[in-house]
């Protein structure tokens, strides 16, 4: 079900602004991969080209292959919005839908992608909650609204409204920054547990959340403000955390950044 | 203990104040001198005293603050004191309006003035009543609303959703000049177009007309309505593989249904009102004629109008103008109220 990406020779841009340059890595399916790197440095954005949100930015455009199982995302014909059902993603900040009730929220994919059996609604509701460890706190209010949960629920109802549909891969924009310590460690156990059915990218500006929960870690940098973000390495996160092959990684993650 | 330790060191965080009363009875002073001095001085004008009053209200506060408890908390109280002047010379007409439409509405304000028109009477006599009236305007804005505001809605979601370019920019800058057109330019443009097809007045007429003044105002408001929904929510639903048609119609418009909502209704109130075209396009018509579609027919604002000018001072006539004012404005009351019921109704719900 989960499905490995391939990445080479990446470019993107806003308008005439490069944002990153040449990045080519692989991700291994049922695995979690950790970007880290400063900001600006263009993690977001990559991490949106995986999924084609990055062209939503008006003045977005890509050059380069992503291949998803060997099919390339930018290739013709592709339609950007199936490219999206395959690769879900969830958000630095909790966004449910205002106007649906947390039931709504987490069928809404389902429900407006029409693709659905009536009967089968309720239980694949039941099935992403309880994926997102959010069962046992929502269960008796289906019906209430989203917007009525606390962050970190609504953060997992994000994460039980993304994993509705089924997708191969799952995008993670620092789904825990907005979060306290508590509902941080309830995602990253939920993280631990989905990968054993989806390929999981996590960005995250957290390094010991990188050295929790990724197998692998890649480590972005830009050269200067202004000059487009780069992908320095990737490697097994033991590796990067302990003995990384390039200075600058070794120089960021042990605060002798800049 | 001695006596000597009671005394006090004076606070040097607290300053001399007037007491809590002081602004109401420099309030009451200031009004009984102005009453005073315009006694005094014959003048028999209401507004001359009122004035004075509000003059000395502001200098009386100035004077008596800055002595007692100096000038920076005398600055501060002048200018909560220009506030309450300002807010009172603001409220003035809008009472002064309300109180004397409904004081002279009421007085043939009834069922039977609700719903009978002006057939077999003539406009110096007494009876009558503006059922004619009421539908003609009904009818009329509804149909306007019905030709404007999906073309509004969809204007602006093209806008704000789609909108890129020149095209956009042309949009934009064409629904900001369709802003400023006078009603009575709207009605000669349509007006120009009947007599091209040697057509006689009818309601619908006008409705072209009053859809083109409220187009531009629904644009306006939706646009800013649906530039509030947060981005992050579209993203999300892109984000789910929905496409992006759907976002619009299941998440976009949902999220700001109430806001549009209430523009439509506040662009029905503002038509509500116009005379102009109507004069123009509709004739106003002293019987009842339930087809916008053919003949002369009369609106609310037109027969206010008629009853005013053709009158010639019968006093019935003048009762019935009033009424009528009344109801219109109870009208655009109910609509608004309505507005707001539709949009607290329909606003994303926060409850837990």
């Amino acid at each position: 079900m989960a499905k490995r990406i391939d990445v080479s020779g990446l470019t993107a841009y806003y308008g005439s602004h490069k944002a990153i340059e040449d990045i080519s890595m692989t991700v291994e399916p049922r695995s979690v991969t950790a970007f880290i790197g400063p900001s600006g440095c263009g993690k977001s954005t990559f991490l949106r080209t995986l999924n084609r949100m990055h062209e939503v930015t008006s003045g977005g455009r890509v050059e380069g292959k992503v291949l998803l199982d060997d099919e390339d995302l930018y290739g013709q014909g592709i339609d950007p919005v199936s490219v999206r059902r395959e690769v879900g993603m969830v958000f630095q900040r909790p966004n449910p839908f205002p106007t649906m009730s947390i039931f709504d929220n987490v069928a809404a994919g389902l429900r407006l992608n029409g693709s659905y059996k009536k009967s089968e609604l309720s239980d694949v509701v039941e099935k992403s909650l309880k994926g997102a460890n959010l069962w046992n706190e929502v269960k008796d209010r289906l019906n209430k609204p989203g917007s009525g949960l606390s962050g970190g629920q609504q953060q997992r109802l994000c994460i039980a409204r993304a994993i509705a549909v089924e997708p191969k891969v799952l995008l993670m924009d620092e789904p825990c920054s907005a979060l306290d310590p508590i509902s941080t460690l309830a995602i990253e156990d939920l993280i631990g547990e989905l990968k054993e059915r989806f390929t999981i990218v996590i960005v995250t500006h957290n390094m010991q959340q990188a050295a929790r929960v990724s197998d692998r870690t890649a480590f972005f940098n830009l050269a200067a403000v202004g000059q487009p973000g780069k992908l320095i390495e990737i490697d097994e996160t033991e590796r990067i955390f302990s003995n990384p092959s390039v200075q600058a990684t070794e120089d960021y993650i042990s605060g002798r950044f800049g | 203990m001695s006596t000597a330790i009671t005394e006090k060191r004076p606070s040097t965080l607290r300053g001399a104040s007037l007491p809590k009363w002081s602004p109401y009875a420099i309030a009451v002073g200031s009004v009984a001198l102005g009453l005073g001095i315009s006694a005094a001085a014959g003048l028999d004008s209401s507004i001359q005293w009122a004035l004075m009053a509000g003059v000395l209200f502001v200098l009386g506060t100035y004077v008596i603050s800055a002595r007692v408890e100096g000038r920076r908390q005398a600055k501060d109280r002048v200018a909560t004191a220009l506030v309450w002047v300002a807010f009172l010379l603001a409220v003035i007409p809008l009472v002064s309006l309300v109180w004397s439409t409904v004081s002279r509405g009421v007085k043939v304000l009834d069922f039977y003035f609700l719903t009978h028109s002006m057939g077999l009477v003539a406009d110096s006599e007494p009876g009558g009543g503006i059922y004619h009236a009421i539908l003609g305007s009904l009818e009329q804005v509804g149909l306007a609303t019905v030709i404007a505001a999906p073309i509004g809605v969809l204007t602006a979601i093209y806008l704000v959703e789609y909108g890129r370019g020149k095209l956009a920019k042309a949009v934009t800058f064409f629904v900001d000049v369709m802003t400023g057109i006078p009603s009575i330019v709207a009605g000669l443009f349509i007006l120009s177009i009947m007599l091209m097809f040697d057509m006689q007045p009818f309601g619908f007429a006008g409705s072209l007309a009053l859809a083109i003044l409220m187009m531009p105002v629904v644009v306006r408001s939706s646009e800013e309505m649906l530039k509030l929904v947060p981005n992050e929510l579209r993203e999300a639903s892109l984000a789910l593989g929905i496409p992006k048609w759907r976002t619009i119609l299941k998440v976009v418009i949902p999220t700001s249904i109430g806001g549009i909502t209430t523009g439509i209704m506040l662009a029905v109130a503002r038509i509500a009102g116009e005379t102009a075209p109507v004069l123009l396009l509709v004739w106003g018509n002293s019987l009842i004629n339930s087809n916008p579609f053919e003949g002369a027919q009369q609106s609310l604002p037109l027969y206010i109008y008629q009853q005013y000018a053709n009158s010639a001072g019968a006093g019935a006539a003048y009762d019935r103008a009033w009424a009528a004012s009344l109801t219109l404005i109870a009208f655009v009351m109910i609509l608004n109220l309505v507005a707001r019921g539709i949009a607290r109704w329909k606003a994303p719900k926060t409850g837990r």
